[in-house]
């Protein structure tokens, strides 16, 4: 038996978006399956592993956790709508520049959730960073260069910002 | 050689410079840190995984899972399921052919199909929790779950065995009628849980006691580990009308798929289309098929493309894991520091099928040392779990844990530093394995003295409940057969094809030899993973064979590009090939001199277009040894422990691009230590895994670790134009070891069992 | 000559030797020589026409698979399980 539908108008990197979905739904599964916003990844479905972050309302959430009729409304930010222009974002360019990734699938988790930490606290410590993407597991890289690299784009976001 | 001295990269990652300078000399592009090629696409969330594959009117299946470790399946009643709106088709063992009990070799160990078959869909008996009975695809995937709930197995419960020796003993319950225990030339008379027993000797292992002066001997104990990758299995199968299947899906070996899939369904190779999508981590546990079969036959029932993606529960209770095992080792050595003997006796769980780990587990338990009288006697144990799969130097970190433990205090007992003591007994040039063999040129030797001369083991470390403890580990490391086309392109840049799949960054590293090789800039190749039907054999990525193998093809592609291009080159000069020469790049013929891409730019439209081609099926291991350093802090009230500094030390050959080498080495400790000091399958009395979460099952977090510094050693592969070993695996080896030898020091217990977890520590403290 | 190093649990068909020396130029011969020797052995180590899937072969620390492998006249031959790499 197939639920009956909900209408839902939100907002998605900028745009304003409708959609119907089921209410039993996610909004990880509709931006995916639905809205062909396939750069938020599926790890776990339940909360634990971070790969599909976004941004919803200023707040990093776990977007299989969130309905998508929760999104009615709200603002949202996918891994899509972080590079601007046809520029990467520095949390994008640092992660590429040192080599934060290997295969990659935890990657658009890390940069959603590494860029809203960089919005909010822009000079985090070592362990500021390390507790913020705690919820974010990676399999590949032991964590490293993927702390550096939010190291790195911190420090590039701030002369950024001194220089203009 | 002069190019032996150990490199030590940066800690500083942000760095970009080449590793040491003494090599850029020699190289333009190798030992250089270019951004990936497929980095952009991957930061931006564009790169293609297969779980991102939408295809028009594509169906969705789920799967019907054993809740029973063991049992009878009585029937199965797929009525009310196929009655649902929506449902499309369902499945089960008997839409399978059936089996042949062929065995092949498929590069990287090797496969029984019958048992691949019955791991694919249970027949008759449901063999672990979590074990795939019958499937259905549905238009939805939400569908698609309701029906699989609504399809009735009726089983009659079985006893199960989940722990090694338990599944060893005569009155065990059995999973397989008809196993017998195979030892090279000899089958048990009655079946029983063993699938098979391996038996290596050397010397005169009585001598070699009596020689002794101090003679340990401990036993040990693993639980059962998942390899944890962030992206669960996922594949869609599209079954033509004409016969012809196209498979998309995350796997280490897309031809290994392809093999697969067309014996477990009796159909030829040619009629079989693997198209590998990005792969989301993988360690070991994507190379043997699960859903693939399962969607293909659904997809042929449905007329319309399947996908089958697995919930991580489904993950953990019916994928990977690496064994279980059950360990004792004795090794005896002399006053003055010299092992004359060493004995182990390893058991490791195959999980609910036979041909599971333990052979190169026996391999690697003295690989390390050199030890003149050995005995190793191991078993391969079927118990209700899923099949093992490989992951990451499957087999070496078990035995590396409980050798390792003894060498530590085996040295203790001598009063010889440890460090010093395996430097003494260290496998060199021309030392003879216990299995066999005697070893080309390794660095073990230089990768130690590396350790000595670090900053970290000549840091002090002070304070109450600390500890620093090190610990070596070696992998083997594969060649096999290898395949690379590259097409000159009218601006000189050269787009390269190969087959090995891409999972952490091996697309750079093989594009930046054949750059080397052709004397142009990394970003001048454009390489690209291609898909079953567009490049010649190439087996999995795994055995961390890709950037020396696949890189060894893209080196002899280079030269196949180069030699056209002097042809050409001495056509458009009108002299004779053997006046033209060309060094770094730059071909010459009296005072003409171009550049490659001047030459291509030129050569366009005149002639043959320019495509070079290898394939290649190196037979050698590539040895590579790596030591990790570690110091941590256990808490005295809770038995957890915190790492304060990890250093990994390792012999790479050559680094073509060294941030990945790090990476590895990174990544390969942070799976160590999970393994080591948090990660279980925690099995009830029912044989049902408890933690199949990642809440419950808890691999590391950024939280949870310190920086991990790296020190690349490069003593080159002889059997390597740049001197590549690989590197993937050997860095999950040490870690468990070096964190007991830490424990032990910070709290004077020895740890026997993994994982070393708060309660397991806390124990041992109370005990003391 | 070729040195056959034979796996401990085949020795009881060798007379237990834990080696033997053929004269041979391939693999395939030196399996064929030992069998001259050991009759009985090369069931144990092949299968149809070619090594037993579930074993590897060391000749001179090349892993091979292949019969035709050639031998130097002081070759060392193993036999090793088959392994895999994650
Ligand atoms: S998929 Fe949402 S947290 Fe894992
Ligand atoms: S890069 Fe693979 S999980 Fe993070």
């Amino acid at each position: 038996m197939t639920p009956v539908k909900k209408h839902v108008t939100t907002k998605i990197n900028g745009e304003s978006v409708e959609f119907l979905c089921e209410p039993r739904q996610s909004l990880l599964e509709v931006l995916r399956d639905d809205l062909a916003l396939t750069g938020c990844k599926e790890g776990c479905n339940n909360g634990n592993c971070g790969a599909c972050t976004v941004v919803l309302n200023g707040r990093p959430v776990n977007s299989c956790l969130v309905l998508a009729v929760e999104a009615a409304d709200a603002s949202i930010e996918t891994v899509e709508g972080i590079a601007e222009q046809g520029h990467l974002d520095p949390v994008q360019q640092c992660f590429l520049e040192g080599a934060a990734l290997q295969c990659g699938i935890c990657t658009p988790g890390f940069i959603v959730a590494a860029k809203a930490l960089l919005d909010k606290n822009p000079d985090p410590t070592e362990a500021e960073i390390r507790f913020s993407l705690a919820g974010n597991l990676c399999r590949c890289t032991g964590y490293d260069k993927i702390i550096r690299a939010v190291q790195a784009a911190a420090q590039a976001r701030l002369a950024a910002q001194q220089s203009s | 050689m002069s190019t032996e001295v150990p490199s030590r990269s940066t800690p500083d990652a942000s760095d970009l410079s080449p590793s040491s300078a003494a090599e850029t000399k020699k190289y333009k592009v190798i030992g250089t840190r270019p951004i990936r090629h497929d980095g952009a696409d991957k930061v931006t969330g564009k790169a293609r995984y297969t779980s991102d594959v939408l295809l028009p009117n594509m169906a969705y299946g789920a799967l019907v899972r054993s809740p029973y470790a063991h049992a009878r399946i009585v029937s199965i009643d797929t009525s009310e399921a196929e009655a649902m709106p929506g449902v499309l088709a369902t499945m089960t063992s008997a839409d399978l052919p059936d089996p042949w009990d062929k065995v092949e070799n498929l590069g990287e160990g090797c496969i029984n199909y019958a048992h691949l078959s019955g791991n694919v869909l249970a027949r008759g008996k449901a063999l672990y929790k979590g074990h795939a009975v019958a499937a259905v695809c549905a238009t939805n995937a939400h569908l698609a779950e309701e029906a699989a709930a609504k399809i009735k197995v009726e089983y009659e419960p079985l006893p199960a065995v989940t722990w090694v020796l338990d599944a060893m003993k005569e009155d065990a319950p059995l999973l397989h009628d008809n196993l017998v225990t195979q030892a090279l030339g000899e089958e048990s008379a009655r079946p029983s849980n063993i699938g098979a027993h391996i038996h290596f000797e050397q010397g005169d292992l009585e001598a070699g006691w009596a020689a002794a002066d101090v003679i340990v001997e401990r036993e040990f104990k693993t639980s059962s580990i998942h390899q944890g990758y962030i992206e669960p299995h996922v594949s869609i199968a599209m079954w033509n009308e004409d016969g012809r299947l196209k498979i998309w899906t995350g796997t280490q070996g897309s031809f290994v798929v392809r093999q697969q899939m067309a014996e477990l369904l009796k159909i030829p190779v040619s009629q079989v289309l693997v198209i590998p999508c990005e792969i989301g981590g993988g360690f070991g546990g994507k190379i043997a098929v699960y859903e693939q079969p399962v969607a293909a036959v659904l997809s042929r029932k449905c007329g319309r493309p399947v996908k089958i993606a697995m919930r991580r529960d489904e993950v953990f209770e019916a994928t990977g894991p690496t064994p279980g095992s059950y360990m004792r080792v004795k090794l005896g050595a002399t006053k003055d520091g010299k092992l004359t003997a060493g004995e182990a006796w390893l058991a490791y769980d195959a999980g609910a099928f036979p041909g599971g780990v333990i052979g190169p587990g026996c391999m690697c338990v003295f690989s390390c040392y050199d030890i003149p009288n050995a005995v190793v006697d191991g078993y391969d144990v079927v118990a209700n779990k899923p099949k093992v799969q490989a992951y990451r130097a499957p087999g070496s970190t078990h035995a590396a844990f409980a050798c390792e433990s003894v060498i530590d205090e085996l040295a203790l007992e001598l009063k010889i530093d440890p460090l010093d003591f395996r430097l003494k007994n260290a496998v060199q040039e021309g030392s003879r394995r216990v299995d066999g063999p005697v070893y080309p040129r390794i660095g073990l030797i230089e990768t130690l003295e590396a350790v000595r001369d670090s900053q970290h083991w000549n840091s002090p470390l002070e304070g109450p409940n600390r500890g620093r403890g090190i610990a070596c580990g070696f992998w083997f490391n594969a060649g096999l057969q290898s395949s690379v086309t590259a097409a000159v392109n009218p601006d000189g840049t050269v787009s390269m094809s190969e087959g090995s799949t891409d999972i952490g960054g091996t697309r750079a590293s093989i594009a930046m030899q054949l750059a080397e090789t052709l004397g142009i800039a990394a970003t001048d190749v454009q390489p690209q993973v291609v898909d079953t039907d567009s490049i010649g054999y190439t087996d999995v990525t795994g055995g961390s064979r890709v950037t020396f193998a696949t890189g060894l093809a893209a080196y002899q592609a280079g030269l196949d590009i180069q030699k056209q291009m002097v042809r050409r080159a001495a056509e458009l000069w009108e002299c004779d090939v053997d006046q033209v020469t060309v060094e770094d790049g730059v071909y010459r013929y009296g005072d003409a001199a171009l550049s490659f891409k001047e030459l291509a730019v030129k050569l366009n439209n005149a002639g043959d277009p320019i495509v070079g081609r290898a394939s290649v099926s190196p037979q050698v291991s590539t040895n590579a040894f790596g030591a990790h350093i570690v110091d941590v802090e256990v808490d005295p009230e809770t038995g957890k422990v915190t790492i304060l500094r990890y250093t990994a030390v390792q012999d790479a050959g050559k680094a073509i691009h060294p941030s990945y080498v790090e990476g590895q080495m990174q990544g390969g400790a942070a799976q160590g230590i999970g393994w080591a000091l948090n990660e279980e399958y925690f099995y009830d009395d029912e044989g049902v895994m408890r933690n199949a979460s990642f809440l419950d099952y808890r691999i590391p977090t950024a939280f949870d670790l310190p920086m991990i510094e790296t020190i690349i050693v490069e003593v080159p592969n002889p059997d390597h134009p740049y001197g590549v070993r690989g590197v993937g695996e050997v860095p999950i080896v040490p870690p468990p070891a070096a964190l007991a030898i830490a424990i032990h020091r910070a709290t004077g217990c020895r740890m026997h069992e993994l994982p070393m977890s708060p309660p397991h520590v806390w124990r041992a403290m109370q005990d003391r | 000559m070729v040195q056959i190093f034979i796996p401990a649990p085949l020795r009881r068909l060798t007379a237990g030797q834990a080696q033997v020396a053929v004269v041979a130029t391939t693999l395939r011969e030196a399996i064929e020589a030992l069998e001259q020797q050991c009759p009985g052995i090369r069931g144990e180590l092949c299968e149809n026409d070619g090594l037993a899937p579930t074993l590897q072969v060391a000749v001179d620390n090349r892993m091979t698979r292949r019969m035709s492998t050639p031998l130097k006249a002081d070759s060392e031959i193993h036999f090793l399980p088959a392994i895999g790499g994650g």
